[in-house]
Parts: structure tokens; C-alpha cells; sequence
């Protein structure tokens, strides 16, 4: 599935291993919440970069003590109307401070990418034939924002402010 | 022809560009007036929803694709539900407005 | 983009460059989604949240687009750019709803990007008046005008507005989220039925800051908002906010849409738990992030500077005189005017209730000539009340009488506001794709049968509200007495309930008895009248006398019978 970075599609490093599917070695590999809680041990002394996909009931306190582990955090929208994964977003990065690639992955649509990198998100998988065009329309169609978010550390010291006028 | 319950369904859809309630007439294609709807029996509804529900998504033609019932008083059709006769007709508080005014 | 600056002196936030390339930009953002949808891009499972945040609606007829009057506060230039849209795309009228926006009810999806254009024309949008997102914030439609106003709301709304804009982390929420500010000692804004209620006041010091009510609510299951926090200052406010939906947002049921308000989570989850949940996002939120900037306050504060108000005597002569002189304009101002806080200042009620008229529908020579009268009597503003009327906050006592000759002789004269003729009705069965049952003709039926102005004095203040299904758009839960329609194998019924109460008291109706049919709940209504003015003593409203003689003597009067 393409995956979207930066407004255009990347390239992806990583694969997600299914439950009970054996977890490579030797390449970046994304493993379920589910499967990091009964099998966390068989990853000790692992060399290669882990990620961990939540589904959206999951909150980001239930990661948190592992964080350190985990290079990549990926967050399922199992309908883009399921808002969840935005506020897990900003709670991995203002809350726990991870600094890692956060990936919304599941049904995402492009009219959400730029919500997506204000709360945290590096990274989309988005669905097979998508439209490329949407995507980078989707960051610089709207140039305000009204609220502080991760993309920009300013204070609250005026609501209206421009997004990408500054850096 | 009416099936043996008498029970009458036309089917409709509000088109997506505009909004306006549209029926479908016999041979498939979409009308504005109920009184051009094609009116099926229950057996016959249900392929025609289904092809219609296909065509008009694939379309982009209409949303909200639906079947309803009919009945038939005195040799004229009319929707069983009051929503239904609302639709067909306009708001029962403004005569001079939608499908009733141009009438 | 031709811009018309709304009316220097209208207390209303006017747009700067910022804000208006932003409402641009969502126009055009707009404009792009529906070529994306009808070219097949968007599926209408994708399109539906995007046109519903909008504003746009698809209801029985066609699309129904909903404008965002934020906190029910516009200019008589504005006023005229919504008369003008309404000839333009739709039919001609507007309808004011009880979420004090406006909304027209045969829009074309493919007129809506050239609509919104001309909305960002005059400082206006569609935003967030529909969807699982923070909606537009409500206040009391004589904010800034009354006398026993303590904080100006317009200010705090405004922020919110501001705020909640296109919030990143809380635009698609479990469900909708409705925000309501008072800042006067009498709540005209029902707070305490929203899923946050604000009540702003102010401490020892003078200062600025907000009890906060969560999970009131009406629909399916109604709640009263419950208190959560006596006392956050004013630059926590935003902070807080953001606490709430977050807890509200990671928390919230997605599993069932009529579990998935606010309301139902602080049920669910225990009001202490709730708040020990905001209370720990809170804590780690307030800091110099989220810290509301008095600067930031102060800035906004200025949109809504007091209009130059004459030096005026308390009292008019001139008033005085024409009551005296004309009986029916007497019984206007007795009703329908309201004390202002300046000095020979009134603040005048239009009903748009007239005995047998669709509540609050307005035609569109209607709005030109009330953006005329607000320009010519009350500094070019106006405002929207939740109770579907429009109100005039600073007009000339001295004015008044003119005021009431022009409104008179167009149908907009009625004096009923908060009379028994002053109906809050949805759209129901006419026009709304949920609704169950109609509305309208019998909040027609009821404001017929008790047009008579001198019997609605008699009975005093008597809220009726009407829902056409039990989502409660027309906040029939906290009608004196409510009413529900609701569908009995095709036929339309209606449930009274009676002893709601939308103010600071707030109370939930109680059923009365079997649902009747439209008929008869007009019968069964002044039977409740009938039984209540027997039953009163001095000075008693109805609420007080139900509360005294219980339903009793109302349901043997209205069942019994049979």
C-alpha cells in the first residue's frame, strides 16, 4: 500500500507480521500491541528496528512504559470517522514524549492528512490507488490554524496563526 | 401489476448534484414526478433496488436509494407513509412549494 | 473575493486578513471535495462528515445548508447577504433554529462552494454547524445588552469559535459537541442542556473565570449538565476545554450512536471518575501552552466595545406617552421589550411567531427589512435567540414606537415572547430526513387556537416546545410543556410532557399519559391551561403550580375522561 510522507509517497522500510506469522530478523518489522504483550520476551536482544500497531481502542498509556522499544508506533483507524488516533497521537508525543515515526494506518482519507501532522503523525498508509494529488493538496490548502498543535511549539499567544509562514 | 398482498414499492433517491427526491420509472431510468414512478411488487423491487442502488453510486447519480411501499385508493398511487407522501409532494405547511406547487 | 466590511459599529468580530483567507481557503478546500465527490473521488460514505462539517445536510427535499450565526450575534450587512442568498439558491425565506444559526432547505449541492463564497463575503461561513465536531457556541441573545449581565459571552464565544476552528484532534469526535456560555444572572442560554455548559462569572477580585456543567443534554436519553468545576479563571479556559475533549474523545462510545454523546460517558464512567480524569489532563495541559493570554482576551474584548450609546434619560416620555395612547403597542413593550443596561436603552424581542405561522421562518423581504430596522434603531446589529426569534438589543426607548409601527405592518409585530404562543418547533416530518412526525402545523394549530394577546397575558410565561422525533431539536424535554411526535403505524401521535424547565432550575419534562393525536393534544393543551388558571393563586407560574398541585388534577382532566 503507497505510503505518505512529507505530502508525497515514500518509500516503506517497514512490513507488518500478522499474528503467528514469524517476525524477520534482519528488516524493520511492525507487530501488533497484541502480540508484544504475550511474546515480548522472544524480542529481547533484537537488533533490527521494531514497530507496534494499536487498534484505536487502545490508548496511548498501555504503551507507554515500552516506548523506548519501539522505533515506530502505528495507529489503526478502522473508519476515518473513528477519531481516537488523533488525541493517541498527541498523547505519544506531548504526554510519554516519543519521538519516533507515528503512522495512522486502516481507512484515513486525504481530507484528514493535515489534522494527522498536527497531532503527531510522520506517516499515512494509504489505501491502494489512492490519489497522490489529494495528499499534497491536503497539507498546504488551508495555510491558518487556530490552535497550538505539534507541528509548531509556540504558546497559545494568538489563536489565528499562519502554518508554514514561519519556519 | 399488483402482487397478491397488494402491497405496491416504488423506488427513490435523492440525485446528488441537487438533492431533489427522483423515482425510478419503468426502464430504469430517474424521474421527478412520482406519478411517472414505475410501482413494483415486492418481488420485482427487490433486483430493482439492487440495480438501481449500483447504478446510481456508480453514476455518481444519487444517494439514499430506497424502496417504498405504495398503495392504491380510488385508481391513484400514493406512498403508505406520510415521510413518503411528503417527499413525493413538498412540506404539507407550504403548498406553494416543491414538487405539489409545480403541479 | 469582493469584501463588504459588516457596519463599523455592529459589536460583532470582524474578520482580518488572516481570518478571511482562512474562510477562503475552506471555500476553495469546499469547492475541491464536492468536484472530488461528484467526479467519484469521494465515496458519500467519505463526503457525508466533509459536507455535514459544512454545514450541509440532506433532508427530505433536497440538501438543507446550515449558516453559522456564531453566537447568534450579525451585522444588518450580513443579515442582507443571507436575504439575498436565500432569492438567490433557495426560496426565498430562512428558517432560524434553536441553535441560533439559519438554515435553507432547498440548496443544490453543486451552488454550495459559490454560497459559502458568498458567506466569506461578509465575514460568514457554514463551519461546524453540523457533524461530530465542536459545533457553533451558543450564548445569550442579549449578551453585551443586559442588565444583569456580569461577563460578556461574545468574548469567550468568540475564542471558542476561534479555537475550536478546524481543531485538529476533535473533528471527528464519537459524536457532536454543543457549547454553551452565560454570562447574566438569568440563564437565557439553557447551559445546563448542553454538553458543556459555561456559566461566566466573575470572583472577589473582579476577575473573569467559568463554572463548567458537562453532560447535559437532550435527544434519546436526557441528562442535566452536572457541575465539574466551580471555578476555572479565565486563563485556564482553553486549557480546560482541551482536557474535557480529550477525555471526552479517548473515551467517548464509537460502539453506538445513541450512546456516543458526552453525556453518556460521564453516566457511564461516574461523575468523580470523570472529573479525576479531566482534572489529570488539565493538570499536565495549564502551562504556558495553553495559557489563554489576557492580550489575546483584551484584543477580542475590543470587537465588541459598546456601541456609542446616547446620554439618556432612565425613562422615555415619549414611550410613555405612546403606550398610554396605543393599547396593543403597550402590550408589545410589556412583552416583547426587555431592560437594557444603558439608560433610556430597551432591547426589543421580533417574534417570529406569528398566531398560525411557521416558528421562526422568516422570508427574505422580511430579513432586508429587519437588517433596515437594525441599521436605522439599533447600531446596525442584531441577534438570533435560541427560542427562534431575532432581537434588537440596543434600541432608543424613545424609538420604540416607530420600531413597533414598521414591524407591525409587516407581520412581525406579534408580542408573545415567552408567552404560550411563542412555540420553539423543529423542522420534524416537513423538511428533516429523521423526524417521526410533523411539527409545524401543530405549533400552527396551537398558536391559532391561543392568538388572543389578552389571554396569553393571563397565562403568563409558558414555554411549548415541539420535537418531530426524539432527537429534540425542538428541546421539547424542557418545555413547561413538551410535546413528541411519534409514529404509530403511519399515524402521527404526540406525548405531552409537562414541568421541563431550560433555565438555571433546569428540570426534564415528565410524561402525562398515552400519546394523543394531533387534535387532541391541541384539546389536551388548553385543557392544561384551563386547569392551571383555575388552580393558580397570585403571581404564580405555571411551573410553580404543577410543582404545587402535582399532574394530578391535569392528567384526570385531560384522561379521565375517557
Amino acid at each position: 500500500m503507497p505510503l505518505i510522507e512529507n505530502g508525497r509517497i515514500g518509500e516503506d522500510a517497514w512490513s507488518f507480521i500478522p499474528d503467528g506469522e514469524p517476525v524477520p530478523n534482519d528488516r524493520p518489522v511492525i507487530i501488533s500491541y497484541e502480540r508484544w504483550q504475550s511474546d515480548r520476551a522472544s524480542f529481547d536482544g533484537r537488533n533490527a528496528r521494531l514497530g507496534v500497531r494499536l487498534k484505536s481502542g487502545t490508548l496511548a498509556g498501555a504503551i507507554a512504559p515500552d516506548l523506548d522499544r519501539f522505533a515506530l508506533v502505528a495507529l489503526e483507524f478502522p473508519k476515518f470517522r473513528d477519531g481516537r488516533g488523533f488525541s493517541t497521537a498527541r498523547e505519544l508525543r506531548e504526554r510519554y514524549g516519543y519521538t519516533g515515526e507515528i503512522r495512522a494506518v486502516g481507512h484515513v482519507i486525504p481530507d484528514q492528512y493535515q489534522f494527522l501532522v498536527r497531532t503527531g503523525f510522520t506517516s499515512v498508509e494509504a489505501p491502494e490507488g489512492t490519489n497522490p494529488t489529494s495528499w499534497a493538496n491536503a497539507l498546504s490548502e488551508i495555510t491558518v490554524a487556530f490552535q497550538p498543535s505539534l507541528d509548531e511549539t509556540e504558546p497559545l499567544s494568538l489563536l489565528r496563526r499562519n502554518l508554514g509562514l514561519a519556519g | 401489476m399488483p402482487s397478491p398482498d397488494g402491497t405496491l414499492h416504488a423506488i427513490t433517491a435523492n440525485r446528488l448534484r441537487d438533492g431533489v427526491v427522483v423515482f425510478l420509472a419503468a426502464g430504469g431510468a430517474w424521474v421527478e414526478s412520482f406519478a411517472d414512478a414505475a410501482l413494483l411488487t415486492k418481488a420485482e423491487a427487490e433486483p430493482a433496488l439492487a440495480a438501481a442502488k449500483a447504478q446510481a453510486d456508480g453514476d455518481q447519480f444519487g444517494v439514499d436509494v430506497y424502496a417504498f411501499e405504495v398503495e392504491r385508493a380510488d385508481g391513484t398511487a400514493q406512498p403508505v407513509k406520510m415521510r413518503e407522501r411528503i417527499r413525493a409532494l413538498g412540506p404539507s405547511v407550504r403548498l406553494d412549494l416543491g414538487k405539489q406547487a409545480a403541479a | 473575493m469582493n469584501h463588504i466590511a459588516p457596519g463599523a459599529r455592529a459589536g460583532i468580530y470582524h474578520y482580518d486578513a488572516i481570518d478571511r483567507r482562512f474562510v477562503g481557503e475552506r471555500v476553495e478546500q469546499f469547492r475541491k471535495q464536492v468536484d472530488r465527490r461528484l467526479a467519484g473521488e469521494l465515496t458519500e460514505e467519505e463526503f457525508k462528515p466533509i459536507r455535514l462539517m459544512n454545514g450541509l445536510y440532506l433532508q427530505l427535499h433536497a440538501y438543507m445548508l446550515r449558516i453559522a450565526v456564531p453566537y447568534g450575534v450579525m451585522s444588518a450587512v450580513q443579515l442582507r447577504k443571507l436575504a439575498e442568498i436565500g432569492r438567490t439558491y433557495d426560496k426565498g425565506y430562512g428558517h432560524f433554529t434553536t441553535r441560533q444559526n439559519l438554515q435553507y432547505n432547498w440548496i443544490k449541492l453543486e451552488d454550495t462552494p459559490a454560497i459559502l463564497n458568498a458567506l466569506a463575503d461578509v465575514d460568514m461561513h457554514a463551519l461546524q454547524t453540523s457533524g461530530n465536531c465542536v459545533r457553533n457556541v451558543t450564548t445569550d441573545q442579549f449578551v453585551g445588552a443586559a442588565k444583569d449581565e456580569v461577563v460578556d459571552g461574545r468574548v469567550y464565544a468568540e475564542i471558542l469559535r476561534q479555537w475550536t476552528t478546524l481543531h485538529p484532534e476533535f473533528t471527528y469526535l464519537p459524536r457532536k459537541f454543543k457549547i454553551a456560555i452565560s454570562g447574566a444572572v438569568s440563564d437565557r442560554a439553557a447551559v445546563r442542556v448542553h454538553d458543556v455548559g459555561l456559566l461566566a462569572r466573575r470572583n472577589e477580585a473582579g476577575e473573569a473565570g467559568f463554572t463548567f456543567y458537562v453532560g447535559g443534554g437532550l435527544g434519546r436519553s436526557p441528562f442535566i449538565g452536572k457541575l465539574v468545576r466551580e471555578w476555572v479563571a479565565e486563563e485556564d479556559f482553553v486549557a480546560y476545554l482541551e482536557a474535557i475533549l480529550r477525555v471526552y474523545n479517548q473515551y467517548g462510545r464509537r460502539d453506538n450512536i445513541y450512546k456516543a454523546r458526552i453525556k453518556i460517558l460521564v453516566h457511564e464512567l461516574g461523575l468523580e471518575k470523570f472529573k479525576a480524569e479531566v482534572e489529570e489532563e488539565f493538570a499536565r495541559l495549564r502551562g504556558p501552552k495553553y495559557r489563554l493570554d489576557p492580550a489575546i482576551v483584551a484584543e477580542i474584548r475590543t470587537h465588541f466595545a459598546p456601541p456609542p450609546f446616547e446620554e439618556l434619560p432612565e425613562t422615555s416620555e415619549a414611550l410613555a406617552r405612546a403606550k398610554a395612547e396605543n393599547p396593543a403597542f403597550a402590550n408589545w413593550v410589556a412583552v416583547n421589550v426587555a431592560e437594557h443596561k444603558a439608560p433610556g436603552y430597551a432591547i426589543a424581542t421580533i417574534s417570529l411567531k406569528p398566531p398560525g405561522g411557521i416558528p421562526g421562518d422568516a422570508t427574505c423581504d422580511q430579513m432586508d427589512l429587519i437588517a433596515d430596522l437594525a441599521e436605522r434603531y439599533s447600531f446596525g446589529e442584531l441577534r438570533v435567540s435560541h427560542v427562534q426569534n431575532i432581537v434588537l438589543a440596543h434600541v432608543k426607548q424613545d424609538d420604540l414606537f416607530a420600531l413597533w409601527q414598521q414591524l407591525d405592518a409587516a407581520g412581525l409585530g406579534t408580542a408573545n415572547a415567552g408567552l404560550i404562543g411563542d412555540i420553539i418547533a423543529c423542522p420534524g416530518l416537513d423538511y428533516c430526513a429523521l423526524a417521526n412526525a410533523r411539527s409545524i402545523p401543530l405549533a400552527q394549530a396551537l398558536s391559532a387556537r391561543f392568538a388572543d394577546p389578552v389571554r396569553q397575558r393571563t397565562i403568563g410565561e409558558l414555554g411549548i416546545k415541539i420535537s418531530g422525533c426524539i432527537n429534540a431539536c425542538g428541546h421539547h424535554h424542557v418545555g413547561a410543556i413538551g410535546i413528541l411526535g411519534v409514529d404509530k403505524k403511519g399515524t402521527e401521535f404526540y406525548q405531552i410532557t409537562v414541568g421541563g424547565d431550560p433555565t438555571l432550575t433546569t428540570a426534564i419534562g415528565d410524561i402525562l399519559g398515552p400519546a394523543l393525536t394531533e387534535e387532541e393534544t391541541v384539546d389536551a393543551i388548553e385543557a392544561i391551561v384551563e386547569v392551571y388558571l383555575a388552580h393558580r393563586t397570585e403571581g404564580e407560574r405555571f411551573l410553580d403550580t404543577l410543582a404545587r398541585v402535582g399532574h394530578g388534577p391535569f392528567k384526570e382532566r385531560i384522561y379521565a375522561a375517557d
